[in-house]
């Protein structure tokens, strides 16, 4: 079987295959994504049942929750791919772990904002020192350092792996970084109010959820392939295969 | 025997030399020249380890050095552009400390003998804040004297040096190929070692 | 390995010493930040005395990254970095030695002059040795974190702000279970489980960051 030689691996590992193979699947993604989000959205706010507590305003959730499970997931594939190029110095990891950053602060960034919009009409503040919410905050904190790392070294292949492995020092400490959070947040419980007491969830939230949660992972793979074509471009302008891409108009 | 097969230099996104494979052994000098840019620090850097290169392998006696690493760090002694030496240390701590972190560790004595041999006499306890350019170099070429390397990769060892530095370093380096040592260097000054046939590696013109 | 630790502590050392202003500045900024504290929050002392832990904290926290700018950028500029690198000796041995002596340069004297500031902030005496012990602890952990962003922003342009960026974060269960001692002894609250929780912290730090350190140094100089 061809699937099982090495070689067939490998070829997608070279940008020249991988640059037209994701241009034919990102619309696959970023439609699906769009249809997912559509009927997720439907769901949120139609079929979702009122919360007898909060009212209205607990739909927010349908973004947020998603938007939260993605940044965690986002800076968990990150660091894999980061370290597959720190490990075997494949380019294109390295150009994926680059090209998936962004978004996931984008969803960290949602998920804060959503969560202190539902924070207000629920808690009557907009921001709580909630476990989840600082840990969310730290994570953006993380994000952050990745991307200036990257940007302020000059020499991709250093970037790169500099990058890399303060990912992985991020993936090591993220763990302790949220039992401390946690354990602080307990440790001082009186002026808080916990995101825990979220209301029990009807079987028509929670597939609303997982609707929104896959439109976002759709998105998120269509948006991070679309930045690695960029990528690929401009590291190998001179390459021939670029040069004939670009004469064809392509 | 030091073997380089098939390497290739990358710099931002600019190769500056690809395919490059050469050998050194026992009594060679290699003598890499090429215009400024060319990638002969780059060359250097790599045949020490500190630099990966984009593609291709650098072999010690036929095994890759980055799975020897710390055997063939004891082989190899390099002097680079920087001369690592602290300003703050005099001449003798400062050949004390490199020697020592090269996990060779040598008396005072020794250390006083070097020194004295490289045209440092009397300047030993100086701060190498206090010395010349020159002499701040030699306390760097000093090493040369105390190491049991076998492989000695010289960056530019000429620079700096006035005319009665540059024989007796001549001698030095020629004393090391008696031994069977093996040297690879880059330098824009002229040398001239006797009875030893010089062999040159031309990155050629850095394209602009 | 002993002896090779003892080289670069003893290197590290004797430059320090004959260098005695840096070993003063992150010390002095740790006192004027402490002091600045009740200038802007005003001279109540049961409001000093409840922010003083927190306060004390995140002051050593910022000396000890500010100081980290030049645990590798001294060896980096003469190049005896490289020399480091590719020495025959284990890397990480001398990532843990240089980080020893830059914390006993400038954690340690902090550590000592805490219990001073303590005092001026309105601390008990219980909680005032609960202090010094926390940072005793704790700033090792800092130093240790730091080297590993103190190697990967080696030469990078605006390396300084950078590197906040990028450790400040890591930081955060030091701190909290640092000030979270210093807090439950005033509070009188047990404080042995932030003393567990700070021990397994340094034990960790000293196994994994000298080789994050030494990994970030390869990186760095490639």
């Amino acid at each position: 079987m061809k699937i099982f030689t090495k070689a067939y691996w490998l070829q997608w590992s070279s940008p020249k295959t991988f640059y037209p193979t994701a241009g034919k699947m990102i619309p696959w993604f970023m439609i699906s994504g769009l249809i997912l989000t559509i009927i997720g959205l439907y769901y949120s706010f139609f079929v979702a049942p009122t919360d007898y507590q909060q009212g209205e305003s607990y739909r927010i959730m349908f973004i947020h929750v998603p938007a939260a499970w993605m940044s965690m997931w986002l800076y968990f594939v990150m660091c894999i791919y980061a370290s597959i190029g720190l490990i075997w110095r494949t380019r294109l990891s390295d150009m994926m772990a680059g090209a998936i950053a962004p978004t996931g602060a984008i969803f960290t960034f949602i998920a804060l904002w959503t969560g202190s919009l539902w924070g207000k009409p629920t808690w009557g503040t907009y921001w709580v020192w909630d476990a989840r919410l600082t840990s969310e905050l730290i994570l953006l904190f993380l994000y952050f350092g990745f991307i200036a790392l990257r940007a302020a070294i000059d020499d991709p292949q250093r970037a790169a792996r500099a990058s890399a492995l303060l990912a992985l020092v991020g993936v090591i400490n993220l763990p302790i970084i949220y039992f401390s959070v946690k354990w602080w947040n307990t440790l001082h419980q009186g002026a808080s109010i916990s995101i825990d007491s979220a209301p029990t969830m009807a079987a028509t939230m929670f597939t609303a959820m997982l609707l929104m949660t896959f439109a976002f992972w759709m998105y998120s793979i269509g948006i991070a392939l679309m930045r690695v074509r960029n990528e690929i471009l401009e590291k190998e302008k001179n390459a021939s295969w670029v040069q004939e891409l670009l004469r064809d108009g392509k | 025997m030091l073997e380089s097969i098939e390497l290739e230099c990358v710099r931002g996104d600019r190769t500056l030399f690809t395919n490059l494979s050469f050998s050194v052994t026992a009594g060679d000098l290699l003598h890499v020249r090429g215009a400024n840019g060319s990638g002969k620090t780059s060359l250097l850097r790599m045949l020490t380890g500190l630099m990966l290169p984009a593609e291709g392998q650098i072999q010690w006696n036929g095994e890759n050095i980055r799975k020897l690493r710390d055997e063939y760090q004891q082989d190899m002694l390099y002097i680079g552009h920087l001369p690592g030496i602290k300003g703050d240390l005099t001449a003798l701590e400062n050949l004390r400390i490199n020697s020592a972190f090269n996990g060779l560790e040598i008396s005072e004595e020794e250390a006083w003998n070097a020194l004295g041999q490289i045209g440092l006499k009397g300047r030993e306890d100086l701060p190498a804040r206090a010395l010349s350019q020159g002499q701040g170099r030699r306390v760097a070429l000093a090493r040369m004297l105390v190491s049991k390397a076998k492989l000695w990769i010289l960056d530019e060892p000429f620079v700096a040096l006035d005319t009665r530095a540059v024989t007796m370093l001549q001698t030095v380096l020629a004393h090391h190929l008696s031994r069977q040592g093996m040297i690879v260097l880059t330098t824009h000054q002229d040398f001239s070692i006797p009875d030893v046939d010089e062999r040159i590696l031309d990155l050629g013109q850095a394209e602009l | 390995m002993i002896a090779l630790l003892r080289w670069v502590i003893w290197r590290d050392m004797v430059l320090a010493m004959r260098r005695k202003s840096e070993v003063l500045t992150a010390l002095l900024f740790f006192v004027i930040v402490v002091s600045l504290f009740p200038l802007g929050v005003g001279p109540e002392k049961n409001t000093l005395a409840i922010i003083a832990p927190g306060v004390l904290w995140v002051a050593a926290l910022l000396a000890s990254m500010l100081s980290l700018n030049r645990l590798f950028a001294d060896d980096y500029h003469d190049g005896t970095l490289e020399q480091l690198v590719i020495s025959s000796q284990p890397l990480a041995v001398i990532v843990f030695g240089k980080i020893m002596s830059h914390w006993f340069l400038t954690g340690l004297p902090l550590v000592l002059i805490s219990p001073v500031l303590g005092m001026q902030l309105g601390l008990d005496s219980d909680s005032i040795v609960i202090l010094l012990l926390t940072l005793l602890i704790g700033t090792p952990v800092l130093s240790l974190i730091g080297a590993v962003g103190a190697g990967l922003t080696l030469g990078v342009r605006g390396g300084g702000v950078l590197l906040s960026l990028l450790i400040l974060p890591l930081y955060i269960p030091v701190l909290i279970f640092g000030s979270g001692a210093v807090e439950s002894a005033r509070t009188g609250l047990g404080v042995e489980a932030h003393f567990s929780i700070l021990g397994a912290f340094l034990v960790a730090a000293m196994l994994l960051a000298p080789i994050g350190a030494a990994a970030a140094l390869r990186i760095s100089l490639d």
